[in-house]
């Protein structure tokens, strides 16, 4: 069979647009990925959907694919998990889309369904790292959604979709998918699956592949930032793939780039588990075989896990920010002044809990409280963090840092509050049987 | 003085409430230099968890380690009240550690 090319579209929900497009038009691609799904999303978009302010999907993706459209091959195919929680709802609005365009017609377009486990996952499941269970969750459980492996959107491409939208698949199965179909790979063996999903896993942050997220001082030096290129792979029909990016655009792939890129989020290189294989990185091989080009090989599996890895979004109450900066001699002492001022009427005028308060100097050492840093910094701001089911708690927060301005230390400045309402993400394990991916043909 | 940012690059990624980080020596003649300073209980101190959150993953085929600090980040991304809830910014932090000799 021929080396198969496939791209990355975006690397999460907020990535740039005209990268895709850019390797839409000059990458003469099999199929192009856009992954727009970040762990917590789908709880968000679930809790959108359930109170009707908005879709349970991605509408921005609409946006990546009318700008990638008018570049795209015949051939190439496009496949997406922007769908969240509703995966059809946006293959609809694909449909709708692609309808109304010249390159548009005549595309199929198929969604993904299934990995939403929220009716049969058991309440008897242990919430990983805890000694909670779902049905401890309650009311404040809003979804479940298993990481579902490649079979699914593979059945929907051999079906002749053009357009694939799924929720939540693993990030690496989205590409592993197209590549398989294409080689002939059985999603059924973790041994053919393990070079796809290797790829999958280095295209899956996009730029993050060619030199995004790593230019440091003299030694990590990246031209082109500005206009940096999304990364493709070109996968020959036995498991090696070639990395590169398109020509003329910034950005750099080497063999530092893609090492990175490789076990960054690793626990154990020697048994990554993904849903269509448990993948040993510890003997892959990176190359150098040309300028910005990188051969990765020697992709191999330990069979694939028993049971799927399920997100569960959780009702989290609101998180309350407020801050204020100073500036100049003496100002860390100042802004630690702040801080102790709102802890100290947080306690003694509104009777509540100091440790529920959170108080960090930005710029002094809030990335890093356990350290202690040398000198003074020449600007410090004092921030107060509080996460809370109730509204009139991040209410008072917010009231007190302001009130710093008339009450606080001199010199304060620039204060500014922010209110999120939270769904935190949890994980638990459900056995593979009980997940039924399945596919629905749009159009 | 030298520190682990001399002799090596890191990224840092996340899951849950544990930071996992990779940490790759610019020249693999240093990797052994790097293996010893990537000792669990001088990242653990430098770190300020205790030693038994630390684990440390050596990959010598590919020329890098993966470094795993647990209860880190404040009870994770999406719980955390921290300005960098996902941790990214540890890998600076990484760099910072002193190499002796």
């Amino acid at each position: 069979m021929s080396t198969y090319r496939i791209g990355a579209g975006s690397g999460f929900a907020g990535d740039r647009f005209e990268p895709a497009e850019i390797l839409a038009a000059r990458g003469e691609l099999d199929a192009l990925v856009f992954e727009c799904l970040a762990e917590r999303t789908i709880g968000l978009a679930q809790q959108r959907a359930a109170t009707s302010a908005g879709a349970g999907f991605d509408r921005v993706f609409l946006d990546r694919l009318a700008g990638v459209l008018p570049h795209l091959e015949p051939r190439t195919r496009v496949l997406t998990n922007a769908g969240a929680a509703d995966p059809v709802g946006l293959a609809r609005a694909v449909v709708d889309l692609l309808s109304a365009h010249p390159r548009g017609a005549g595309r199929r377009v198929a969604a993904v369904v299934g990995d939403d486990v929220t009716a049969v996952i058991p309440a008897d499941a242990r919430i990983t790292g805890t000694d909670l269970t779902i049905g401890d969750l309650g009311d404040r459980l809003v979804s479940a959604n298993a990481y579902i492996g490649a079979g699914a959107a593979m059945r929907a491409l051999e079906n002749g979709a053009d357009v694939v939208i799924t929720g939540r698949m693993g990030d690496a199965a989205l590409f592993a998918a197209p590549i398989a179909v294409h080689h002939g790979w059985d999603d059924a063996s973790p041994d053919q699956m393990a070079a796809p999903t290797l790829v999958g896993h280095l295209l899956e942050c996009a730029g993050q592949l060619t030199g995004g997220y790593f230019a440091d001082g003299g030694r990590k030096v990246v031209p082109g930032l500005a206009t940096l290129g999304f990364p493709f792979a070109d996968v020959a029909a036995d498991g090696v793939a070639d990395f590169g990016k398109a020509a003329g655009t910034g950005g750099l792939i080497s063999r530092a780039t893609v090492l990175e890129q490789l076990l960054y989020e690793i626990d154990d290189p020697g048994r990554y588990k993904t849903p269509d294989a448990t993948l040993d990185l510890g003997d892959v091989r990176i190359d150098e075989v040309g300028s910005d080009r990188v051969r990765v090989s020697a992709a191999s599996a330990q069979g694939r896990p028993e049971q799927l890895k399920v997100s569960v979004g959780v009702r989290d109450g609101f998180l309350a920010v407020g801050s204020i900066a100073y500036a100049g001699r003496g100002a860390r002492e100042r802004a630690e002044l702040a801080l102790q001022i709102v802890r100290e009427r947080w306690e003694v005028v509104h009777g509540r809990d100091p440790g529920e308060v959170r108080a960090d100097l930005q710029g002094y050492n809030s990335l890093r409280p356990w350290h202690e840093p040398a000198g003074e910094p020449a600007e410090v701001r004092a921030r107060l963090s509080l996460r809370t089911f109730d509204r009139a708690a991040a209410a008072l927060l917010h009231r007190e840092v302001e009130a710093l301005y008339t009450n606080g230390p001199a010199g304060g400045g620039g204060a500014d509050l922010s209110l999120r309402e939270t769904v935190g993400i949890v994980s638990t394990f459900i056995d593979r049987e009980r997940v039924d991916p399945r596919v629905e043909m749009v159009s | 003085m030298t520190t682990l940012g001399d002799l090596a690059h890191a990224r840092a990624g996340d899951k849950g409430d544990t930071s996992i980080l990779v940490v790759a020596p610019y020249e693999l003649d240093d990797y052994a230099r790097v293996d010893d300073v990537l000792r669990a209980e001088r990242v653990a101190v430098h770190f300020g968890v205790d030693a038994s959150h630390v684990t440390i993953h050596p990959v010598p085929r590919l020329g890098a380690f993966t470094v795993v600090v647990r209860a880190r980040l404040d009870g994770g991304v999406t719980r955390s009240r921290a300005a960098d809830p996902h941790g990214k910014t540890l890998s600076g932090h990484l760099l910072d550690l002193v190499v002796e000799g």
